[in-house]
């Protein structure tokens, strides 16, 4: 029976009682309270199920490295599933259920994978799951994905906040144990800007539990005496409730704050996320204690002896009556003695070390505890929680000396160093065989931008599990950093504990260490994954040596705990499976964050309109007014369409192009990238960039020109215009621009940084309307103030001048193959000019049209459209658009590219027009299906539709696409199937399907 | 992430601000170029466990490119250099002789 003590419990104000919820009990814990205690109080042992086999499974630890008791937390939008019992403290109201199990945590289905457990060994899934191949989308993944799974997604809004915080220091410290305290009081005694971060609500770690004094006082009274002089120090910030999520390049440290968990009464932001850079950075993240394998060490009741200590010190809960302790080392004999002091029952130490233990072993047994050295636990009995043990010699089989009753089991398999965080940007690591520990190797630590290390690590976490010896190590650890962030400092004596002496640990990695193929099918190594002794020992005689290649085969460690518990006895199993030490088979990869980070905490304040800028032209506010529907272009947002009330897209997309067509039509092209370049190099600058010729473009006119990669790829597209004599302006793609600006910066900076010219991205400085339609002429006179006729202001020339008033600079220049002026204004005086444009306009009819219209006119004109027609494997020579390379030219970007033999083969696909039979529209990206079949039994492809649209002017279905040998087979019919099974056929034909002569756009 | 000193602006620039460019100091073929010359311009880069020079730009700063000599396994940098270079500046790669002794890379030692 789980419960909670009439007395103890130093982190319990048991005046503040907290009412929570656990599968719809409504139960009652204390202030000070984590989940995983208060369940504990009130003997909710089985608190969920594991993954594979749906084991009753219990809490089995106290912190951050709890692989059992997870919980789904919250409900609607502060639902979260996954959550850590032993990391979740209680707050009043809390909600909580159990996850994995179907239908209720007592009863439930999935636990019949268990009685088949001899049939789903390691790799179990690759092996039986691959035939019949239909199997798989019908029966198997079905059932798997009804029975897998951890807790379930949620389903609403996040209704919380998150915010991230930038922080630089000399010195991070992380863990607030004895160690990080002392480390951190040295270095902010020399004066170093120190950040201390814990991830519990509370300092000290280790020690205030155990019971250590140091200096002379309780280890409690030390670690509140270090916290005041810290809380004092201006140069030292102190956070509790944060935890050192990762350590990365040069000193980059994440932070993960919990703000609000523990009471989400509380206002402001839920996580926060530090992102800091520290000169250098001590993990004093302390240890984790060790599971020991033994049959049935997964069941309810069965906890690691420190986390035994843990409840009972720190919130006055006794996890049994009668607990009995199995360990490998003295450590575990503290827990004895805590629970008999308590006035509780330990029936047994069981030491699998035939010489026992030192001066601990000696109380132990002072206080009349049976201590049986030598021995080990052959089995654990009960069903869904500990009734007893079955006792044996560990240097045996697993014959049965005794049975033990009793309803704890208390296991110790020695500490592991936490040396994640060591590890996370490279720190290596030692194996020390007298405590069976990796350990960092200080001599390889990670490195900065200077070559020297930036991390160091203190106390436990580096291997000293004595306090004395951890103290001396936080105190070095505390000075050099500081040293090594440029600062002096003092010097003295390191304090000193009450060390006891203690017996080396022995190396027990299978208990009994004979155990029997039985025996070793109940040894559970990972708990969440449900991995055992016996599925490492197979994936080792099955041929996977590599520890990286077992963790996948097996999922040893690949669960939400990340192997915090089963990482060393998993590779030890292996070790001894490969018949090879444990360091030639070396860890697996240390990966941040130490333990799950929120979503939330990982995006901050950058969601909905925070998520990404949103660019927006100085009209954006009539589009909205208007009821613009409008889609993403780069960073932008444009009006697709205006569709009217009750009416269609695609119907308003019609509209919009016939009235453009008839009429007179307004596009907002502000978007339009506007490049200056200009110097006396420019146009031997943009001969190199441009395909064609841009020097010799006469001032005052414009040139449409492409743009390669130096792979001969077309890259970019658009009309330059010649401004004066040393500058042109150069017109990019919407989604181009800042593409285009830099590339022209890389080339100038890093290849000709000789030639005087310079770049200026002037995209957002001008508002741009394209005014387009037969009428369009007559609504800039009625404007009036410049000359827009042919004679002063023909095609492809541009002009300053004023209109209704407003500066302007009027572009003669179509992409839609109708009269049309694209006028340049200032971005301050968008928005009145398109007002202006659109009251004069109302006598002839003016419409605005949108992205989907500009496309279709262009489509129907043959324009390409970067993106549509190129795709980073197309040439100009693909398109047709030979006639815009320059042969004069001895070099442009991309040229000697396009001479090779594959860029002139005749059998490219080329852009041909394509008009279906039956006048319905291709869809888009459909193939053309040739004669023959390929090696996989697929009909050869012999081309692809690139644009395809409904054209409202020609009323019916047009495309443009690259077909094989295009140009040379006007006339010949094609055939695109469609995902429907049927196909559409197409003719062959001219790109240009409207105006062919170009007479509209020239007038 | 890295942190650069951005050899115009002086700035030790986050990794976030700037913009990684790939190889140092290649040569531009072009016409005229043999295939092969054209495809290593083209394709062929080092792919160092050590020294490794590369093109950052100081993207969200001053604007400029310049030039980082680094350690790709130990992240030490060695230094960082206009982009306005033929080749590694002679203090620069002393420095690095200092702590690499015998190194190497492409045509440069």
């Amino acid at each position: 029976m789980s419960t909670r003590l009439a007395s103890g419990g130093r982190l319990l104000n048991r005046g503040r009682a907290l009412e929570f919820q656990f599968n719809g009990k409504r139960l009652m814990g204390y202030e000070g309270d984590t989940l995983a205690s208060a369940l504990l109080a009130n003997d909710q042992m089985m608190v969920g199920r594991s993954f594979k086999y749906h084991r009753p499974r219990g809490v089995v630890a106290s912190g951050a490295e709890e692989p059992n008791a997870l919980v789904n937390l919250g409900k609607g939008g502060k639902f979260e599933p996954n959550q850590r019992t032993t990391t979740t403290e209680l707050f009043d109201g809390l909600y909580a259920t159990s996850q994995n199990h179907w239908p209720t945590l007592e009863f439930d289905i999935g636990a019949i994978n268990a009685l088949f457990a001899r049939f789903l060994p390691a790799g179990f899934y690759y092996k039986t799951f691959m035939t019949p191949r239909p199997f798989w989308k019908h029966i198997y993944e079905p059932f798997i994905r009804q029975s897998a799974g951890l807790g379930k997604a949620p389903k609403d809004r996040d209704a919380d906040t998150y915010e991230h915080f930038y922080f630089y220091a000399d010195v991070v410290v992380i863990g607030g144990g004895v160690a990080g305290l002392q480390a951190a009081l040295e270095a902010g005694k020399a004066g170093a800007r120190v950040l201390v971060m814990e991830q519990t609500a509370d300092w000290g770690g280790r020690a205030v539990v155990d019971g250590v004094e140091i200096a002379g006082k309780p280890a409690d009274d030390w670690v509140k005496g270090v916290v005041q002089a810290l809380e004092k120090m201006e140069n030292v910030t102190l956070r509790t409730r944060c935890m050192g999520a990762g350590v990365y390049d040069h000193g980059y440290i994440l932070g993960y704050e919990r703000l609000t968990d523990h009471d989400p009464v509380l206002q402001g932001p839920r996580h926060r996320l530090w992102r800091i850079r520290a000169k250098q950075t001590i993990t004093a993240t302390g240890a984790i204690e060790r599971p020991l394998s033994f049959a049935g060490n997964d069941l309810p009741g069965v906890l690691l002896a420190g986390a035994v200590r843990d409840y009972l010190v720190n919130w006055g809960v006794s996890v049994g009556d009668r607990t009995v302790v199995v360990t490998n080392n003295d450590d575990a004999y503290r827990t004895a003695i805590a629970l008999v002091d308590a006035g509780l029952s330990v029936p047994a130490i069981i030491d699998a070390r035939p010489e026992g233990a030192g001066a601990l072993g000696a109380v132990a047994k002072a206080k009349g505890i049976r201590v049986e050295e030598g021995k080990a636990i052959a089995k654990v009995k009960g069903k869904t929680r500990v009734t007893g043990v079955a006792l044996c010699l560990q240097a045996g089989e697993g014959a049965v000396i005794d049975e033990i009753a009793c309803d704890c089991v208390a296991m110790s398999g020695g500490w592991s160093p936490v040396v994640h965080l060591w590890s996370h940007c490279g720190g290596k690591l030692k194996w020390d065989d007298a405590q069976a520990m990796f350990r960092p190797d200080p001599a390889r630590a990670p490195t900065g931008a200077d070559g020297e290390g930036f991390v160091l690590t203190a106390g436990t976490s580096s291997g000293e599990l004595g306090t004395t010896a951890a103290l001396a190590d936080a105190t070095a650890a505390g000075r050099a950093a500081a040293k090594a962030a440029g600062l002096k400092p003092k010097t003295g004596k390191a304090p000193v504990a009450n060390d006891v002496d203690e017996t080396p640990m022995a190396a027990v990695w299978l208990m009994p260490q004979g155990a029997g193929a039985e025996l070793k099918m109940k040894a559970w190594l990972d708990y969440q994954n449900d991995v055992k002794v016996s599925d490492v020992q197979l994936a080792a005689r099955e041929g996977f040596e590599s520890v990286e290649h077992t963790k996948r085969y097996t999922t040893l460690g690949m669960a939400t705990d990340q192997g915090k518990l089963s990482n060393i006895n998993g590779l030890a199993i292996l070790s001894q499976s490969l018949n090879q030490a444990i360091p030639q088979t070396g860890t697996t990869t240390f990966r941040p964050p130490y333990t799950p980070i929120s979503m939330g905490a990982i995006g901050g304040s950058a969601r909905d309109e925070l998520f990404q800028p949103i660019r927006k032209t100085p009209m954006h506010g009539w589009h909205v007014e208007n009821g613009a529907d409008f889609e993403p272009v780069g960073h932008w947002r444009r009006p697709y369409s205006f569709p009217r009330k009750g009416e269609g897209l695609h119907d308003a997309v019609n509209r919009e192009i016939v009235n453009t067509r008839t009429n007179v039509g307004l596009l907002d092209a502000s978007t339009l990238g506007k490049l200056i370049v200009k110097g006396p190099d420019a146009g031997r600058f943009l001969d190199m960039l441009y395909t064609n010729m841009m020097s010799n473009l006469a001032i005052g006119k414009c040139r449409y020109g492409l743009m390669c990669t130096e792979n001969g790829f077309l890259t970019d597209d658009g009309v330059v215009a010649r401004i004066d004599e040393d500058t042109w302006l150069c017109h990019t793609t919407t989604g181009g621009a800042d593409r285009i600006h830099a590339w022209m910066e890389d080339w100038l900076q890093c290849e000709w940084w000789d030639w005087k010219v310079y770049v200026a991205n002037v995209t957002e400085q001008y508002a741009q309307v394209a005014v387009v339609g037969p009428k369009a002429r007559q609504l800039l006179e009625k404007l009036g103030g410049m000359d827009v006729s042919k004679e002063t202001l023909p095609f492809m020339q541009w002009a300053d001048g004023t209109l209704g008033g407003f500066p302007v600079r009027v572009y003669r220049i179509s992409f839609s193959g109708e009269l049309s002026y694209e006028i340049a204004v200032a971005a301050s005086h968008g928005r009145a000019f398109w007002d202006r444009l659109l009251k004069d306009g109302e006598e002839f009819g003016i419409m605005p049209y949108g992205t989907e219209g500009l496309h279709v006119m262009r489509a129907e004109k043959g324009f390409i459209m970067i993106g549509d027609e190129t795709d980073g494997t197309v040439i100009p020579q693909d398109l047709g658009l030979g006639w815009a390379i320059s042969k004069k030219k001895d070099d442009y970007l991309g040229k000697r590219a396009q001479e090779r033999s594959h860029m002139a083969d005749p059998e490219r696909w080329k852009l041909v027009g394509l008009e279906t039979l039956d006048g319905s529209v291709i869809p888009d990206g459909a193939y053309a299906v040739g004669e023959g079949h390929n090696a996989n039994g697929q009909r050869l492809t012999q081309g692809r539709v690139t644009s395809t649209y409904y054209s409202p002017t020609l009323k019916r279905g047009i495309a443009m696409g690259l077909v094989h040998r295009g140009p040379e087979r006007m006339g010949e019919i094609i055939e695109f199937p469609k995902v429907d099974g049927t196909s559409v056929k197409a003719r062959i034909a001219d790109q240009v399907f409207y105006d062919k002569a170009g007479e509209k756009q020239d007038v | 992430m890295l942190t650069l000193q951005c050899p115009y602006c002086g700035v030790d620039a986050e990794e976030t601000e700037l913009t990684a460019g790939g190889e140092a100091h290649l040569k531009r073929e072009t016409v005229g170029a043999s295939d092969d010359d054209f495809e290593g311009y083209l394709f062929m880069r080092e792919n160092p466990k050590g020294l490794h020079f590369e093109r950052w730009r100081h993207s969200y700063g001053c604007g400029k490119w310049f030039l980082a000599a680094r350690d790709t396994n130990t992240l030490e940098v060695f230094g960082t250099y206009p982009a306005q270079s033929k080749e590694p500046p002679k203090d620069l790669r002393d420095k690095i002789s200092a702590k690499r002794p015998g190194w190497s890379w492409r045509e440069f030692k």
